[in-house]
């Protein structure tokens, strides 16, 4: 479904993606892990032409992405850091990336699931950082694509939210969509993820089941396999 | 682009600078006509301040919208539009929120002095267009220096040193090389030299209206000889035209290979 090809992209001197290669076949949740600025948001980015690859190719459903956009009704991107113009009601936001968006939209199930109703005349400047986050999660779930890119999908949810969110992304999976999922939290990868895709100076280090990992590195704990991994980066 | 636009500049109109900026125009406009009495001399007077003033606002709600926006510029980077549109709409929904608060702002009081049975009307409404294309120079100029510069506050610096240079410290060099240079013909060089900066064509714009360019400045006389009103006229609109146009392109250009 998504092929990169030798994939280079370097901001400066520090080279963030070195040659990548990476194939990602239909259907499942994919985690991608690695140390901090291994190049995971770099690789997400640059699959969303956010980032411009100095070398190398992005396919999608066997296109090339590169300078094109309309394949973007196609993916649901869920962002870092969600900040919205500060002047708008949630509401507002929610009508305009639905305007935005030629495609059927469900929103109304996902504001009663995360419990948005009180807050959806309320102006965006003064949400909590975690309500901001639910709302970002509504604006990412309420289109059906069949791709989803979620960069830190975690980040300031409370517990309930984090059950809703997860029983979200296994819902989404029941119905064949690719999930690509980049966290620090491990029993999170641990509960949701299907593969693993370890990056480590710009390149795969390793790609396969959570079992694999751990039998590759003599771990039962995904954690400390994971540590043994990137330990392996300092040695 | 059209939706981006509508939602750009949607969010300004609600912010509350936009009436900060539009109260001051109609405070403006009354006490100049309160003060003056006289709809001609409360223009001449306006010019002054547009020229220097709708710079300095274009460039500040520029660099700072843009910064400001930075994520959820990022948010619609992932939806399916063209990058291109979705500056395009940003750069367009600021400087028609910022035109919108100087023509209300600034028409309201003069309509209301009797702006219809005056003779200004026309010296009126080219300050207004005159003001329309500051705002959208100086908007996409300062868009510009904000794509280029990754860093808020240096980006903020650069934007303000920028209208520095253009309002005030190119009119010293200017003046100083005519004084230096006064044994030879300048006249084609201040020509030139005029065209380079967009506040003092603006300038000159509004005088050769005002026939009154003998009395203020060099560059107005020999405009004025060289084209006569009309063609003069033409002319410095259609560099203004030229000063919005290029760093439009430039704009463009650069997001074409621009990482966010």
């Amino acid at each position: 479904m998504i092929q990169f090809k030798n994939l280079h992209k370097r901001f400066g001197k520090l080279a963030v993606l070195d040659g990548l290669d990476l194939s990602i076949k239909k259907g499942g949740i994919f985690a991608i892990l690695g140390p901090n600025g291994s190049g995971k948001t770099t690789l997400i980015k640059c699959l969303l032409g956010m980032v411009i690859p100095q070398k190398g190719d992005i396919f999608y459903n066997d296109k090339s992405v590169l300078k094109k956009w309309s394949y973007r009704n196609e993916l649901n991107y869920l962002p870092q850091i969600a900040n919205f113009p500060p002047n708008l009601s949630v509401q507002e936001l929610i009508e305009m990336v639905k305007n935005l968006r030629p495609k059927e939209s469900n929103e109304q199930e996902l504001i009663d699931l995360f419990g948005l109703n009180d807050s959806l005349q309320k102006k965006l400047g003064n949400l909590s950082g975690g309500t901001k986050q639910k709302v970002n999660i509504v604006l990412t779930f309420m289109f059906d694509s069949n791709l989803i890119i979620l960069d830190e999908p975690t980040n300031g949810l409370d517990p309930i939210a984090l059950i809703h969110l997860k029983e979200l992304i296994k819902k989404e999976k029941e119905k064949g969509k690719t999930i690509l999922i980049t966290t620090h939290i491990m029993s999170f990868v641990n509960e949701v993820a299907d593969e693993i895709v370890f990056l480590l100076d710009g390149k795969i280090y390793f790609k396969g089941a959570i079992d694999e990992l751990k039998k590759q590195t003599n771990n039962d704990d995904l954690e400390h396999a994971i540590a043994n991994l990137i330990s392996k980066q300092y040695a | 682009m059209l939706k981006i636009l509508k939602y750009s500049f949607y969010d300004l109109m609600r912010s509350r600078w936009s009436y900060v900026y539009f109260l001051f125009y109609l405070l403006l406009g009354f006490v100049l006509l309160f003060l003056n009495n006289d709809v001609n001399k409360a223009v001449i007077t306006l010019m002054n301040i547009i020229i220097v003033l709708t710079p300095l606002i274009g460039t500040i709600f520029g660099v700072m919208y843009y910064y400001n926006s930075k994520e959820f510029t990022e948010l619609l980077l992932a939806q399916p539009i063209n990058r291109s549109k979705i500056f395009m709409g940003q750069y367009l929904g600021i400087s028609i929120s910022l035109t919108l608060s100087l023509v209300l702002g600034l028409g309201i009081p003069f309509v209301l002095y009797g702006l219809f049975k005056s003779t200004a009307i026309f010296n009126f409404s080219l300050l207004l267009v005159v003001g329309t294309f500051l705002n959208f120079i100086f908007v996409a100029l300062s868009y510009n220096i904000a794509l280029s510069t990754e860093n808020k506050i240096k980006g903020f610096g650069y934007a303000i040193l920028m209208w520095l240079f253009l309002a005030v410290v190119y009119d010293g060099i200017f003046l100083i090389s005519l004084v230096m240079f006064n044994e030879y013909p300048l006249d084609k060089f201040s020509l030139v030299a005029t065209m380079f900066n967009p506040i003092d064509l603006s300038r000159i714009l509004i005088l050769l209206k005002l026939d009154i360019s003998a009395l203020l400045g060099y560059t107005g006389a020999v405009f004025r000889k060289f084209f006569g009103t009309n063609l003069g006229m033409l002319l410095s609109m259609l560099i203004l035209v030229f000063w919005v146009l290029i760093p439009i392109v430039r704009m463009n250009f650069k997001l074409r290979k621009k990482d966010f």
